[in-house]
């Protein structure tokens, strides 16, 4: 109870499907063998991180930013750099994270004190144009950051693919320092999350919540609001930082398509709102959610697509086509912000409390 | 004294002239550095019509903020849509935009613009009836559903025209350019130039001259006023909405003749540029947006010319400078 801050997830049909997609996460390697489903898993982990520390802000907070996952590529690059130019070695890894939380942290304090002041509209219009710069300047100091083609990058030996932790294998998998790296990235994603939600669960996080829901009321009840919410923005900023290292060290590589593309921004959204705005669990189930229906939702639709144009139908071939699952993820966003804004927790907490 | 004199007595403020001197501000500090005349002209006629350029899709983006407090970021789907709606009259009439005559060239360019508004403005109403509409006066769930109808607009566009980029060739009237001396100005740039001036002066006309505008003015003070007045404001608003829609359509439109081809992330590209123009302008002012969008246009000239790297972020820059000058913009709009 101490370690989920005295906010275990409520509801039996959310803790069963919690508890399977971790045991899921936990057990991948073992599970389901091969690149593409560990490929999967280690995505999830680092959304998670990533969509948790975004509902700190949109749904605790009630702030919209797009400059998240500016902070994001800020970790990526931070680390990806350093271990390019340093050499593969944990301090190198230690140095790029702790310069990029820095650079991330001043980002983050100057457009929160810049713009939240004004109308939570105005931040959000401002950071979607900083952001937007941050990727045009990313991609052309070639340099320093390597431009469109990103860099690639050597990890330490341990966490590289040749190395073996035991001779032979367990279970029937070869303990390589992919599957460390991976177990790495779960480890670091746990405790981060866990730290969110002590945050959310604080005095601060509490007034965070009193600041979403009024912040007329707030401030006269002594509140300084532009404090809490810069404050929040900056632990946010520091969660997607960690998780752009993360992802940066997976796959050892950094560019802007993986590290600062606003369609990750986007996905990030949808991941929140679908999951469930307001309750960090829901950054589990939906980044869970998401990255499945990205990996394998497109067969699918594959499938369906060939099977309308089989049948002739006119457009839907098109409709269904394996690169339009967007399309459909689009439909399930404006769906759950009209009439699910508390997304898939919500809707199982509704359901248990019918029940009971 | 009576009340009628004491407001007769409040002394008229003059027009505040101020802002709307900052693009040639900016033009007198960057000439000598430039140096010569001509490549001056040639940078200040470009950043002109670019600015017209931006004015157009933007203004649609800052009229429906200033009039229904709804800010749209489906709008860069409206921009792209425009874009392909124009190669819906284009390409089947190539051989108009390919022949010598002027007549031809013309028809062709304004059928193809006013096809791109009258489509994005039909598009503009279904987008309001079924995303906007339910989160009227919700800032928060206005930016997400709207950022939910232009995924689906995106992914709409890429379904229906492909995802390919489309190449769109200039009526040929328009290629090439006029030469004054050294300085060369492109054709396509003045006409470009002279919608804008056109769709800023029929805005303004519309909503300090017409009665309509009078209706629209007097709705954003005090909606319930004029509903109990009898007039329906909702529609009145739909149709401010429609016209924003066809607007950034027209905009998109012509950005993509002038850029030679189209694809659907012209939308977010260029609806980033009318974000920062409309937050510099003053939220919710189309005057103000007029004067950012030329002096935007001007310094990312200027800067492109003086100080490549620089251009990249120089729209950031100027965002900054001038809000820390005024933070509410320069034209702010009373009451937002």
């Amino acid at each position: 109870m101490n370690l989920l801050s005295g906010d275990p997830p409520r509801g039996r049909a959310l803790q069963a499907i919690l508890v399977l997609v971790i045991l899921a996460l936990v057990l991948a390697p073992f599970l389901f063998p091969g690149a593409k489903a560990l490929n999967v898993a280690a995505k999830t982990c680092v959304m998670i991180l990533l969509v948790a520390s975004y509902d700190l802000l949109l749904g605790y907070t009630g702030i919209v930013s797009f400059a998240h996952v500016m902070f994001f590529g800020v970790g990526a690059y931070g680390v990806g750099l350093a271990l390019y130019g340093l050499g593969a070695g944990w301090g190198a890894l230690v140095v790029g994270l702790i310069c990029a939380a820095a650079l991330s942290l001043a980002l983050a304090l100057a457009i929160g004190l810049f713009s939240l002041r004004v109308q939570s509209i105005f931040f959000a219009m401002v950071t979607l144009a900083v952001a937007y710069a941050f990727n045009v300047l990313a991609s052309q100091l070639s340099w320093l950051t390597g431009g469109e083609d990103g860099r690639s990058f050597k990890v330490p030996e341990v966490l590289q693919p040749g190395f073996r932790l035991v001779e032979g294998r367990v279970f029937g998998v070869a303990i390589n320092g992919k599957i460390l790296t991976y177990y790495f990235v779960l480890v670091v994603v746990a405790a981060a999350f866990l730290v969110l939600l002590r945050v959310v669960n604080s005095p601060f996080g509490r007034v965070l919540q009193a600041i979403r829901e009024n912040p007329f009321r707030a401030e006269a009840l002594g509140y300084r609001t532009v404090f809490h919410r810069t404050l929040a923005t900056c632990i946010s900023a520091l969660g997607a930082t960690l998780a752009g290292a993360l992802s940066a060290l997976w796959l050892r590589y950094v560019g802007p398509d993986t590290a600062l593309s606003f369609s990750i921004q986007v996905d990030v959204l949808v991941m929140v709102v679908v999951g469930g705005m307001g309750s960090l669990y829901g950054a589990i189930l939906g980044a869970a959610l998401f990255v499945f229906a990205e990996s394998y939702l497109q067969d699918a639709m594959g499938a369906l697509s060939r099977l309308t144009a089989d049948a002739s139908l006119p457009l839907l071939p098109a409709l269904f086509h394996p690169d339009r699952w967007l399309l459909w993820l689009g439909f399930a966003f404006v769906l759950a912000v009209y009439f699910a804004p508390t997304g898939i927790v919500g809707a199982l907490k509704a359901d248990e409390a019918k029940a009971n | 004294m009576s009340a009628l004199d004491a407001g007769a007595a409040l002394p008229r403020r003059g027009p505040d002239i101020l802002p709307a001197l900052t693009p040639l501000a900016v033009a007198l500090i960057a000439a000598p550095f430039i140096g010569s005349l001509s490549t001056f002209v040639t940078l200040t006629a470009a950043g002109l019509a670019m600015g017209m350029l931006i004015f157009t899709m933007a203004s649609g983006l800052t009229l429906v903020f200033g009039m229904m407090d709804v800010l749209n970021f489906g709008h860069g789907a409206f921009i792209a849509l425009g874009a392909y709606a124009a190669t819906l009259v284009l390409l089947p009439l190539a051989s108009w935009s390919a022949s010598d005559s002027l007549g031809l060239n013309l028809a062709v360019f304004v059928l193809a613009i006013v096809v791109a508004a009258l489509i994005c403005g039909v598009f503009g109403w279904v987008f309001e009836r079924l995303i906007v509409k339910p989160v009227y006066g919700q800032h928060l769930k206005q930016i997400l559903a709207t950022i939910g109808g232009s995924i689906i607009a995106e992914q709409l566009l890429y379904a229906v025209f492909g995802p390919a980029q489309i190449p769109l060739a200039l009526p040929k009237t328009f290629e090439g350019s006029f030469v004054f001396g050294q300085a060369a100005i492109e054709k396509y740039r003045l006409l470009a130039t002279c919608i804008g001036l056109i769709v800023f002066a029929g805005e303004m006309l519309v909503l300090n001259r017409t009665r309509i505008g009078l209706l629209i003015r007097a709705g954003v003070e005090n909606r319930e006023m004029v509903e109990a007045l009898g007039y329906r404001v909702d529609r009145l608003f739909v149709a401010v909405f429609m016209a924003g829609s066809a607007l950034g359509g027209l905009g998109g439109a012509m950005m993509a003749l002038y850029r030679g081809q189209v694809h659907a992330t012209i939308g977010g590209e260029f609806l980033v540029l009318c974000f920062i123009v409309i937050i510099i302008g003053g939220l919710g002012s189309v005057g103000g947006s007029f004067v950012a969008s030329i002096l935007v246009a001007l310094i990312a000239n200027y800067a492109g010319f003086l100080a490549p790297k620089l251009a990249l972020v120089s729209n950031i820059l100027a965002m900054v400078a001038v809000l820390l000058w005024r933070p509410r913009g320069l034209y702010p709009v009373s009451g937002r």
